[in-house]
């Protein structure tokens, strides 16, 4: 038995399908983004190695820095907005009827295509005919605002579909957690005379933890990645009022044919997401691993 | 005169319970109408014309709803070829991601080698990386092998990059699969290959379920890499499409709608369906990443 489960050509014909595909979609672009990002490249003519030039022009950059800040918002926001999924979850597993249902409806938005989110509530911000608006003018408001042309406002009014998008998603991730805890605890606590307050503060919440850290890491790298709906709603405007880091290097790269650029932005990116995946890790090490 | 105070105190408990509980059903309801209001009033301008839309109530049906909406855009717009294309892209994309995440699935739980934790954490790292890091090198690569603009190259990263999470819900299921099995079907003669397809594949058709729904769902829904490689009407897929079409008709909302409601109808109606399991599959993915 060990002895066929450690057969070498078996192994590799089992993994190695898997992990080339791996190395040349995922791991070898990588490395190459961060080889090109110090080249000068239209991503058509010849490539021209100009070492830091390309980081150093990052650098003073105001909109990239403005596109930074941008995509950090969107993971400040998302954070925030844990809380709240948390609250509504910790009370749909409590004893409410339909918990089941409700849960799935919210999950519906994160089904849909990205696209077909962004067009719909491209109709809903819609400044005459959307429903946002109709229903403002029915409340009696003459003026409401043209949201995502808006510059001051254009970047929360798409943080708002995104939230809409993803909300399900991590309601459903605690709802789930919170069910797994078992009954024995439970009951344990409001027999020494728990009140729910006290339940979910001092045994769910820490009983929990390790999930609640792994969408926090979800919400923020989700949040600086992200594209989708950016791109399409807005495209990074009006007047780079809604740029983010990922929409920033696509335009560079696929826009202005500025491959070295775009490549300098892009490995940015990547460095900006492992950075901060550690940097939570090792802020919420304390809490880790509680077994149960 | 102690009980009745007390009497008092517990039905006024009572009472605070009973508005507490309101209050959460209150705030439940509400989220659920935000999240399903916006598909409802697509549902709606969908069968209206632009006269209807600017004129009627937000939520009401227009008599007779204007289903020709949805012959018009299926016809003229071309919906129909981009459909196609989504739903045999989807599918074959589907096939091997889910196949081959289950080989690499086998070997990284039943079979003994030295790198496996290496490799192992190469996927769950896999997991976290922004495509758009690897999408410049990725256009060249394909530009090389003459894949742009050809289905082949959505196909190959579709299955690239949900590999990761294919593997991840697999893990679980594989890991709670007795041993005992693989040890008797090994003593009966069987090679590996034959105990694989025959014992392993099938006991794991659950998961199997689950995990070709989610990536169902996530290649049908993909935009960026179609939005970059792939430049002819021919090979559009669904996503790429609409965001073309809308773009030549941003003026009939009817037309909007109803290409709209095509696209996300197939989600629609396999969520109706096979919710439990997309649920689950959308769990295990999350928590194990």
């Amino acid at each position: 038995m060990n002895k066929m489960m450690s057969d070498k050509k078996v192994i590799a014909l089992y993994i190695l399908p898997s992990l080339l595909l791996l190395l040349t979609l995922v791991y070898i672009p990588i490395v190459m983004t961060g080889y090109y990002s110090f080249m000068k490249w239209d991503g058509i003519g010849r490539m021209e190695f100009i070492a830091l030039d390309n980081y150093k022009e990052l650098l003073k950059d105001k909109m990239f820095w403005k596109s930074v800040y941008h995509s950090f918002l969107l993971a400040v926001f998302s954070v925030i907005s844990l809380a709240g999924y948390l609250a509504v979850s910790l009370v749909l597993s409590g004893k409410i009827k339909g918990a089941h249902l409700l849960r799935k409806i919210y999950l519906i938005p994160m089904l849909l295509s990205s696209v077909a989110i962004a067009q719909l509530w491209l109709r809903i911000y819609h400044p005459s005919n959307g429903m946002l608006n109709h229903f403002l003018l029915f409340l009696g408001i003459d003026d409401p605002p043209n949201w995502l042309a808006d510059p001051s406002i254009a970047l929360y009014s798409i943080f708002v579909p995104i939230i809409w998008q993803y909300a399900g998603f991590y309601i459903l991730i605690y709802y789930a957690a919170l069910k797994s805890i078992p009954a024995s605890i439970m009951e344990a606590a409001i027999i020494d005379g728990a009140n729910p307050w006290q339940l979910a503060y001092k045994i769910k919440l820490p009983l929990i933890a390790g999930v609640v850290k792994v969408t926090i890491v979800l919400a923020v790298v989700g949040s600086l990645k992200y594209f989708d709906l950016i791109y399409v709603m807005t495209g990074g405007g009006p007047n780079g009022a809604s740029e983010v880091i990922a929409s920033y290097m696509y335009q560079k790269a696929f826009r202005s044919f500025n491959f070295g650029y775009g490549s300098t932005v892009a490995f940015s990116l990547l460095l900006i997401c492992v950075l901060v995946t550690w940097l939570i890790r090792k802020l919420t090490r304390s809490n880790e691993e509680i077994q149960y | 005169m102690s009980g009745k105070t007390e009497a008092s105190l517990s039905s006024f408990r009572a009472l605070g319970k009973r508005i507490g509980m309101a209050i959460f059903y209150a705030i439940l309801i509400i989220l659920a109408i935000f999240q399903i209001l916006p598909l409802v009033w697509l549902l709606f301008f969908s069968l209206k014309n632009n006269q209807e839309v600017f004129n009627t109530p937000l939520l009401a049906l227009p008599s007779p709803p204007r289903w020709e909406n949805y012959v018009k855009v299926w016809v003229e717009g071309d919906i129909g070829r981009y459909f196609f294309n989504s739903v045999w892209i989807t599918a074959v994309s589907v096939i091997f991601t889910v196949l081959l995440a289950s080989f690499a699935t086998f070997a990284l739980t039943r079979m003994n080698w030295r790198l496996k934790h290496v490799v192992l954490g190469m996927f769950i790292v896999g997991l976290m990386i922004p495509v758009h890091s690897t999408l410049i090198p990725l256009f060249g690569f394909f530009t090389k092998l003459q894949l742009i603009d050809h289905p082949m190259s959505i196909i190959l990263t579709n299955i690239g990059f949900n590999l990761p999470i294919t593997i991840m819900i697999l893990l679980g299921f594989y890991h709670s699969l007795p041993r005992e099995l693989e040890e008797s079907a090994i003593i009966d003669g069987c090679s590996v290959h034959r105990m694989f397809f025959q014992v392993i594949l099938p006991m794991t058709s659950p998961v199997i379920v689950t995990t070709t729904i989610i990536n169902m769902i996530y290649n049908w829904n993909e935009f960026v890499f179609v939005n970059t490689f792939i430049s002819s009407e021919q090979y559009k897929t669904l996503t790429v499409g609409i965001q073309n079409f809308i773009g030549q008709y941003t003026t009939d909302w009817g037309a909007i709608g109803a290409t709209l409601m095509i696209s996300v109808l197939p989600i629609l109606i396999a969520f109706f369906f096979l919710s439990d399991k997309i649920v689950e599959g959308i769990t295990a993915g999350a928590i194990k990443g």
